[in-house]
């Protein structure tokens, strides 16, 4: 037999298991004691790493669940916004503990300075970014407040849940909306909201973010928020408020009695999924998603039920002109 | 051999359509819009009040802050109001608004056309009185004149440069300034020089000035101290840190003020105002501002009380022209499209350049080709190609050891790109964006 083959495999050998013996030792040394429940919270967890819930994803968000469920008792102020209330109340189950119910929320985009309602007065054709449009200039419709329809919200979104509509030039959210947050951010106009999704989808919100006086305001867009404060008189639950010529509706106080929106007289309160209320206005507007469009309807639609309601469609019409 | 920089630069067509157009003096308009901010730094604090009767040359908003400028009315009347008015970018910006009535001057203003020589105030009796009558840098960047005549502690001014090159195409206002107030502008150089307390200045104006140059050049032999030098043309050699290279051969270094270099520069516009300031006591208040462009009826140099808008300047050339694309305030290298004729001329308006259709708009988008172009070119010694990229994947950590923040905007990269790569629109979102850090981490 070859002596060399011998030593070789002795030398081996004994690497080997010298090498075998630090490492046990060594493993004992720095071993890592973990909760097995986080591994267990993650696989609950939806994956989406979309960092909706504050924390820096999924697997974060698990150890923050775990640490605070064992020093609080409680898991208050953490939610999962992508799996809601069935992924928390399975994580609550894990960690023996109980979570309470939180109403799901949806991005809403608060502005409705479409092409019709905000004409463009100038052209841009630089970078296609909403932050750096928003430090260079106004905007095309000359709105300083406005949305720049350049789409850093669609770009940031994960879900493929906001889109631009091409018509209006406004982002559009959808029913795949997670309310990460992610659009929230990365508007340079705070225009992006997110808002209680309400009662089967109902929800009444002030559509534009102008802080302006009336005037300058409406110069730029025909559905601008001017300040009036009609609709904080009208509202009998004090949801609404305003400052700095804006008025703003509270989500948790609004019962969305619908007093608010005829009243405004630039439509700029909007009021998604209601049943259709024959005699106002401000479904219509809903509806198109432009005053305009329902404004032409409006006047079309007398001529063929002469009868029904046309006191307010003049009144409608003539708070437009 | 005529001196330059070395680094980059381009060559843009020079279209000085106005330069052979003597200045003309605009009348005064109906109504003024006066911004509280055109300089650089913080806005000056308003003294008026709605219907108090001023008269041009009056102090109506006083720069408080260290790095402000006080604001003149620049007519006679009645304040309107104080209110928002629009502003280049389209945003409101706080501004007194003055019905004019009559064309009444502050007593203490010297209207003769008498040239003063005789310069009677001490060191810092001059950089007192530039900084009341709001001097700020005519070139674009309005940086506050006398902050720039505080040499700080620990530095040692050597040398004035009075910047004349004005490479920016279609400008003319500082050309003409030169040829019709040559004299005024080297009093202005002898005042700036005394405040410094420097023995030597240096002009530097580009060759495709010879008028301009031999003028100078003539006048500069009656006063001690000031050179005259042509320069070859090349853009952007109207900055600060590329003018120094090119006259005395010294680099100012990367985030240092030109004053590291024993440099301070100013431009001729400046030396002017500086002059009025302080021999004839004349705030700030009215400047030269070319008027031009290919479709313009009668271009021309025109002076202009500061809060005129625009449109007056455009109606006094001759209205607007038909295929007007963009009105641009500033030259077409740097200026900025204004959002509507409406918005007032400011401090720092050195021309308003109206481009036809064709001229204004943009090109078709490509791919980057990598062909380095933009590196060649770039007066600063950057890569303006790797800092788009680097702004678009928001690496902004790697964009400030890239020298974002060095750029200044000259435009030069995105000029000669051969696929018309928005590269400036990204770099200068990204330089700002890096300056927020900054100043964050600084905090």
């Amino acid at each position: 037999m070859n002596v060399e083959l011998i030593y070789s495999v002795a030398t081996l050998g004994l690497i080997g298991s010298v090498s075998a013996v630090i490492l046990y030792f060594v493993a004992q040394k720095f071993k890592v004691i973990e909760d097995p429940r986080i591994d267990q919270v993650q696989e609950v967890l939806p994956s989406a790493n979309c960092g909706g819930c504050g924390f820096a994803g999924c697997r974060a968000f698990a150890e923050a669940l775990v640490m605070q469920g064992g020093e609080k008792g409680n898991l208050d102020g953490l939610k999962c916004p992508v799996g809601g209330n069935d992924v928390m109340a399975q994580v609550a189950g894990i960690l023996g503990l109980t979570v309470e119910q939180q109403d799901p929320v949806i991005a809403v985009v608060r502005c409705n300075g479409s092409f019709a309602n905000s004409p463009k007065k100038v052209i841009f054709e630089g970078a296609t970014s909403c932050v750096f449009a928003h430090n260079l200039f106004a905007g095309e419709g000359g709105c300083p407040y406005g949305c720049l329809g350049l789409g850093d919200c669609v770009k940031v979104c994960n879900f493929d849940a906001i889109d631009i509509d091409k018509a209006t030039g406004l982002p559009v959210v959808n029913e795949k909306c997670v309310a990460c947050g992610a659009c929230v951010t990365a508007c340079p106009r705070k225009i992006i909201e997110l808002r209680p999704k309400g009662k089967k989808d109902r929800r009444i919100f002030v559509s534009c973010v102008n802080q302006e006086k009336g005037g300058p305001a409406k110069k730029n867009c025909a559905v601008a928020c001017i300040g009036c404060g009609k609709c904080v008189k009208v509202c009998a639950f004090d949801a609404i408020t305003l400052l700095n010529n804006l008025a703003y509706i509270d989500p948790l106080k609004c019962r969305l009695c619908r007093k608010c929106a005829p009243e405004c007289p630039t439509g700029a309160i909007h009021e998604l999924n209601f049943p259709q209320k024959k005699e106002t206005l401000a479904t219509e507007i809903n509806k198109t998603g432009s005053r305009n469009e329902a404004l032409t309807e409006k006047v079309s639609e007398p001529a063929m039920t002469p009868d029904s309601k046309s006191g307010n469609n003049n009144g409608g019409i003539s708070n437009e002109t | 051999m005529l001196k330059t920089f070395k680094t980059g630069g381009v060559h843009p067509p020079e279209n000085k359509i106005t330069e052979k157009q003597a200045i003309k003096v605009l009348p005064v308009p109906a109504i003024v819009y006066i911004p509280f901010s055109q300089h650089l730094g913080a806005p000056a604090k308003v003294l008026v009040a709605k219907g108090d009767k001023v008269k041009a040359g009056q102090l109506i908003a006083k720069g408080e802050a260290f790095i402000s400028a006080n604001i003149h009315s620049s007519v006679s009347g009645k304040v309107q109001k104080i209110d928002e008015v629009i502003e280049t970018s389209g945003y409101r910006k706080p501004s007194v608004i003055i019905e004019v009535e009559g064309d009444v001057w502050d007593e203490s203003i010297d209207r003769s056309d008498r040239i003063s020589k005789d310069i009677i105030l001490s060191q810092k009796e001059i950089i007192k009185r530039i900084n009341e009558m709001g001097v700020v840098g005519l070139g674009g960047a309005t940086f506050p004149s006398h902050v720039k005549l505080m040499v700080p502690e620990g530095k040692k001014a050597e040398l004035l440069i009075i910047n004349g090159v004005e490479c920016e195409p279609y400008l003319t206002s500082d050309h003409r300034l030169m040829l019709e107030k040559g004299e005024e502008i080297l009093v202005g150089t002898q005042i700036l020089m005394i405040a410094l307390g420097v023995s030597k200045a240096m002009i530097g104006i580009e060759n495709n000035k010879p008028d301009a140059i031999a003028h100078l050049t003539e006048l500069a032999k009656n006063f001690n101290g000031i050179q005259v030098h042509g320069l070859k043309v090349k853009y952007p050699q109207g900055a600060e840190k590329q003018l120094i290279k090119a006259l005395v051969n010294r680099e100012v270094p990367s985030g240092k003020l030109p004053i590291e270099v024993g440099a301070v520069v100013h431009n001729a516009g400046t030396s002017f105002a500086v002059y009025e300031a302080v021999q004839k006591n004349k705030p700030l208040f009215e400047r030269v501002v070319t008027i031009t462009g290919k479709s313009v009826k009668n271009p021309g140099n025109f002076l202009v009380r500061i809060g005129t808008p625009v449109s007056d300047l455009i109606a006094a050339s001759g209205g607007l022209p038909e295929d007007t694309g963009k009105i641009i305030g500033g030259g077409p290298m740097m200026g900025k499209a204004l959002v509507s004729p409406e918005v007032p001329i400011v401090k720092g308006t050195s021309g308003i350049l109206i481009m036809n259709r064709e001229e204004s708009g943009r090109q078709e988008l490509k791919n980057c080709i990598r062909c380095g172009k933009c590196i060649t070119v770039c007066p600063m010694g950057l890569e303006p190609w790797l800092l788009e990229k680097l702004v678009i994947n928001e690496n902004f950590e790697k964009a400030e050891a890239e020298k974002i923040v060095d750029c200044m905007e000259c435009g030069s990269c995105h000029y000669t790109c051969p696929s018309k790569r928005p590269l400036l629109d990204y770099i200068r979102f990204g330089k700002g964006k890096v300056l927020q850090i900054i100043r964050t981490r600084n905090k």
